[in-house]
């Protein structure tokens, strides 16, 4: 073997430097692309379970629109596609505040919100209807029978699949690059482009995923613990307070 | 104070509801009896429009049901109505579950929620599980904490559907009680259930239903001792045989 291993590359010229600006932009993107991503999915896995014919199908023709083209396609739909069909004096104004930032973003945010409204809607199907009813006979409104009842019971029988979905949103924030968007992966890269290191270049990379995924998954068991329902099968009971 | 007439309602090309002319006063109690799939759950959970009829009409407080511009919410903010199954809220404590409609529905201040809470708990016989989760108490426990959730509305009417059945022999008597108590309050209640007991002491009528349809009504003591319908009396001899 005539590799000779020098890990120095990730901490001289630049390269810490980009790392972090990398691990930022990684965390920028995830959390936007999340918020988006839990709104639309909530809102349309929501509109899914409701007697409203039309409502129903527009939030299928979202979800089936959405998960059933690639990531990859999306990104490049609205960072090359999109932005011509604008007028001029936007498209001048989001190619200044960082154009590949948004679409990229915004792909994110609206794939994974199409697979987090299938979540939700198995959480809510799986909710008994005489509960429901039971919300609307003493006088709340369908609105707020799901946003008191239904929709809080939905989001803690899904923490751990929305776990799997929020750790892909993360690790599909890579995609990014394509569109040159400086997330972690583009940084390694330019890392191992400057140094002809890519092992060392990669390996962090590797590492400040995995430990960017733990934490997160660390978190949502945290959050699975502190809104367990009690009674339910295999769940850390909450003490009466 | 509910007034059913010629009310009819399919399932598809299931009639469940046949020609229903009924009428309950304010106060009365009322217990629906008859074998299961006879329409007796439907024909109470028709008055808070749970379900939708096809034909006829239902009065409740002298507002037909069926009209458009009819306040469903405020409607059924003054029927409370209590499942088979509890159906508490099961991710909120009791008290929660017991202020949620007040404070949402009625715009009551949480204090004020809560005080009524407090009383209502007191009233049912478990003051000091205000804390507790649904899931830490016993069934009888979580069918008293319906009860007092259904009341925090201050209803002018109660619906029970089914509320001993799924409760073990023993907690069934604690719910009943309440039920009682309610009763002699004046409060105007419809009883589904296979409670004879509770149908004998403290029903005012007693309707008993088969294939969609009132067979029977009766005061009490007339329709035990004296059923007319042969049907009623082989119903009857059924569950009172043991």
């Amino acid at each position: 073997m005539t590799y000779k291993f020098d890990w120095s590359v990730l901490w001289t010229g630049q390269s810490g430097q980009w790392l972090l600006q990398g691990v930022i932009t990684t965390l920028e993107i995830s959390v936007l692309a999340w918020l988006l991503a839990g709104a639309l999915g909530i809102l349309s896995g929501a509109l899914r379970t409701l007697p409203f014919p039309p409502l129903r199908v527009l939030a299928a023709f979202y979800v089936e629109f959405f998960r059933n083209v690639p990531l990859l396609v999306w990104m490049f739909f609205w960072y090359f596609a999109v932005p011509p069909l604008l007028p001029t004096p936007l498209q001048d104004w989001l190619f200044n505040h960082g154009a590949e930032f948004w679409a990229g973003m915004f792909a994110l945010g609206v794939y994974h919100g199409a697979r987090f409204s299938e979540v939700i809607r198995s959480g809510i199907q799986s909710i008994s209807k005489t509960q429901f009813e039971a919300a609307l006979s003493t006088g709340l409104t369908t609105a707020q029978a799901y946003r008191f009842v239904i929709i809080p019971i939905a989001l803690r029988l899904i923490i751990p699949p929305l776990t799997n979905e929020s750790l892909n949103l993360l690790k599909n924030s890579s995609v990014a690059l394509t569109i040159s968007v400086a997330e972690l992966t583009f940084q390694t890269r330019q890392i191992e482009t400057y140094t002809a290191k890519a092992f060392e270049a990669l390996t962090a990379g590797t590492v400040i995923y995995l430990a960017l995924c733990l934490s997160i998954a660390f978190v949502m068991a945290q959050v699975e613990r502190r809104f367990a329902i009690p009674g339910l099968i295999a769940r850390v009971a909450r003490p009466e307070h | 104070m509910v007034k059913f007439q010629h009310v009819n309602k399919w399932y598809g090309s299931l009639h469940v509801l046949r020609e229903i002319n009924l009428r309950i006063a304010k106060g009365e109690v009322v217990v629906v009896c008859g074998p299961s799939g006879s329409g007796k759950s439907t024909l109470i959970r028709c008055i808070n429009r749970l379900e939708p009829i096809q034909a006829g009409e239902i009065f409740v407080d002298g507002k037909p049901l069926s009209d458009p511009t009819l306040d469903l919410r405020a409607l059924r903010a003054e029927i409370g109505f209590v499942f088979q199954q509890f159906n508490l809220y099961p991710h909120l404590t009791v008290r929660e579950n017991l202020t949620l409609a007040p404070m949402k529905v009625r715009k009551v201040s949480r204090g004020e929620a809560e005080a009524i809470a407090a009383k209502l708990l007191e009233r049912v016989g478990i003051p000091d599980k205000s804390n507790a989760y649904p899931a830490n108490l016993s069934g009888g426990q979580q069918q008293r904490v319906a009860i007092a959730r259904a009341l925090a509305m201050q209803p002018k009417i109660m619906l029970f559907d089914e509320p001993t059945s799924a409760l073990d022999p023993e907690m069934i008597n604690e719910v009943l009680e309440v039920m009682t108590g309610l009763a002699k309050e004046g409060m105007t209640m419809v009883v589904v259930t296979h409670e004879m007991g509770f149908a004998r002491r403290v029903a005012h009528r007693v309707l008993f239903m088969d294939e969609g349809q009132i067979i029977e009504e009766g005061a009490p003591q007339t329709f035990f001792e004296t059923p007319g319908s042969p049907r009623t009396r082989q119903f009857l001899s059924k569950i009172l045989s043991h």
